[in-house]
């Protein structure tokens, strides 16, 4: 239930780790007021961080078994998709076309490990599907394929194209007045494509409220860093003027993420970008910030350290 | 001599009436409307009517999340920007996932005229028809096109609808019949208009009506042409154009598009495979062409009566 009886708005100075810079986070503590209760139990946030980290490993296994895929992006948009599909969409495992859920596009289909990874752990496929990724006859394709694997809402893998197709799926819930809700998660290099602004520009003019933009906002693109490759700041001011309601939150601060998702429901007339903080490879030391696992599976080898350092310590 | 009417005025009119029985149906035009006539379907029902502004890219993918969500897009704007600018993201969010949305491109060809090879499109069939999943059809007159609209919207998948910007003789007679039978519009089929027992003049969109006078010339040269509108490119109808080989034992393609990967190249495709006989391709040969009326440069490209008219007889001397 996203039923809230306060919104309290409140400015945040953090930092985010690594990266080394600053950022004014706005924040929106949702709370019962009266009791003064934080929204999001230190429970669910536990549970989270903990499928979290089982995506993580999944996304390891199932690319060094694969010998191919994209790791580093996985990595990076891990904690967003957890929030996504273990709480905040509405959505049914058993029923993947029921009308009513809530639509997820993955517009950087290159990740699509961890989506895969994530569907399988809800229980959209067995989890052994995910030892066949990229294989022949398997239901897991290098890139998303809707017709294939369940709980693919659109086949995306070139860049640019899926908040567009996000547009049209909130178009259409508003037409048949349903109240689902679309999620696009757009790769920052993605960005440079001229299509998201098309369509950032259409989000707004169609004053579409049932759909929300988030950014892995992990600084590394295929060639080197974004801002060395396309430079894209200021980012959030190029959102705000495209009209959406721009929200800045650490990415992998499992807390922030659920609050930026609870706000962005409850903008009124307008669509919600978050922008989040990431970190490509993320979790796993020698990988993280690093170029070179945009799109190389790890070694046996790699894999055994990587997994070492991903375990649970609460 | 023939009337003459808008296969996009047709389109506009059709749309009207399908959205009033199918509620499903929306329509998307990137600020072409005016030409493409999708604003009379904005005027009349303006909550299913999307206007994306001068961004095909956005408009094409948009489509392609409606149709996910079930509805029936029907997407318009010119044939150079619907195959051209938004040829990626049809590809990828639509014929990849085989998504029921429904592309009408008008002012194809060089027919545009004075616009000029910038706003020509002579490789879109060769484009769409290569790709997987994906119907195209190309209607020869505004009746053909009234039936080509309904067939597709019967038809689950993507289909490519090929119109022109001119006014075009119309062949059919109203409620599509021929010489008053009345006739269905097939996905996959054609429409045999006369028998011939020398030479098959097989034609597509525009120059359906150029090959019908094209025969009437040959017949008073004692050269018998029969005639097929070959309204479906893909797919294509296998049974009529081998039966045609076979019975006439040359082929003569009239299609107002680039000769590379055409209307021809989809013809020969099938008879290389049943039965060879020498054809000859009438078209644009290979180049983008000038601005200019569209008669002026029917004529100055080698689309004319006329052309079929030589490409007939050259070909009936190749045959052994």
């Amino acid at each position: 239930m996203k039923t809230v009886l306060s919104l309290e708005l409140s400015l945040i100075n953090y930092s985010v780790k690594g990266l080394g810079y600053g950022a004014n986070l706005l924040m929106v503590r949702l709370g019962c007021k009266g009791e003064g209760e934080v929204f999001h139990s230190d429970e669910l946030v536990a549970r989270l961080r903990r499928i979290a980290l089982q995506l993580r490993r999944d996304v390891l296994k199932m690319t060094t078994k694969a010998g191919s895929g994209h790791p580093g992006g996985s990595l990076s948009a891990a904690d967003i998709i957890t929030a996504l599909y273990f709480h905040h969409l509405r959505h049914d495992p058993k029923n993947p076309k029921w009308e009513d859920r809530d639509r997820f596009i993955l517009s950087k289909g290159h990740s699509c490990p961890v989506l895969y990874a994530a569907l399988a752990r809800c229980g959209y496929f067995p989890v052994e599907e995910l030892w066949r990724l990229r294989k022949i006859g398997s239901m897991l394709q290098g890139h998303p394929d809707m017709l294939k694997t369940p709980g693919v809402e659109a086949s995306t893998g070139n860049l640019g194209q899926g908040l567009s197709i996000g547009i049209g799926m909130a178009l259409a819930a508003r037409l048949d007045g349903k109240d689902y809700r679309v999620y696009v998660m757009l790769g920052d290099g993605e960005l440079d494509e001229g299509q998201v602004w098309e369509a950032a520009m259409a989000a707004s003019h169609f004053r579409l409220n049932n759909i929300t933009a988030i950014v892995d906002y992990n600084g590394l693109q295929l060639d080197g860093f974004t801002e060395d490759i396309m430079s894209l700041e200021p980012l959030a001011e190029k959102w705000r003027a495209f009209g959406w309601h721009t929200i800045e939150i650490d990415g992998h601060n499992m807390r922030q993420i659920l609050d930026a998702l609870d706000m962005a429901v409850m903008v009124k007339g307008k669509p919600t970008a978050i922008i989040a903080h990431t970190v490509k490879g993320k979790g796993v030391s020698f990988m993280e910030n690093r170029v070179e696992f945009h799109g190389k599976a790890l070694t046996e080898e790699q894999l055994r350290k990587a997994l070492e350092e991903l375990r649970w310590e609460g | 001599m023939r009337e003459k009417a808008y296969t996009r005025d047709a389109y506009g009119r059709t749309l009207i009436e399908l959205g009033r029985i199918r509620k499903e149906i929306v329509v998307l035009d990137a600020d072409l409307s005016t030409s493409t006539r999708t604003a009379w379907f904005g005027r009349e029902f303006p909550d299913r009517f999307f206007n994306f502004g001068v961004a095909e890219a956005n408009m094409m993918s948009a489509a392609a999340g409606l149709a996910s969500s079930g509805k029936i897009p029907f997407v318009s704007t010119f044939a150079v920007f619907a195959t051209g600018r938004a040829y990626n993201q049809y590809r990828t969010s639509i014929a990849y996932p085989n998504l029921n949305v429904k592309i009408v491109a008008t002012h194809s060809g060089i027919s545009v005229g004075e616009d000029g090879p910038t706003h020509f499109c002579i490789e879109d069939i060769a484009i769409m028809r290569a790709l997987p999943n994906t119907t195209v059809l190309v209607p020869a007159d505004a009746v053909e096109t009234e039936a080509a609209v309904k067939a597709s919207v019967d038809h689950y998948g993507p289909v490519y609808i090929r119109l022109s910007r001119p006014k075009l003789p119309v062949i059919y007679e109203e409620g599509y019949r021929w010489r008053g039978e009345k006739l269905t519009f097939r996905i996959g089929g054609s429409v045999t208009l006369r028998e011939g027992e020398d030479v098959t003049l097989v034609a597509s969109g525009l120059m359906v009506s150029r090959a019908l006078d094209a025969a009437e010339a040959l017949a008073r040269e004692g050269i018998e042409a029969a005639v097929i509108d070959l309204y479906s490119i893909k797919p294509i109808d296998r049974e009529t154009l081998t039966e045609a080989a076979r019975r006439t034992g040359a082929i003569v393609t009239c299609e107002e598009h680039n000769v590379c990967g055409g209307v021809g190249s989809a013809v020969a495709e099938v008879l290389v495979e049943t039965v060879p006989v020498p054809m000859e391709m009438v078209g644009v040969k290979d180049t983008f062409a000038e601005s200019g009326s569209m008669e002026d440069l029917l004529t100055k490209y080698g689309l004319t009566s006329k052309d079929i008219v030589e490409a007939a007889k050259r070909v009936i001397k190749r045959k052994s």
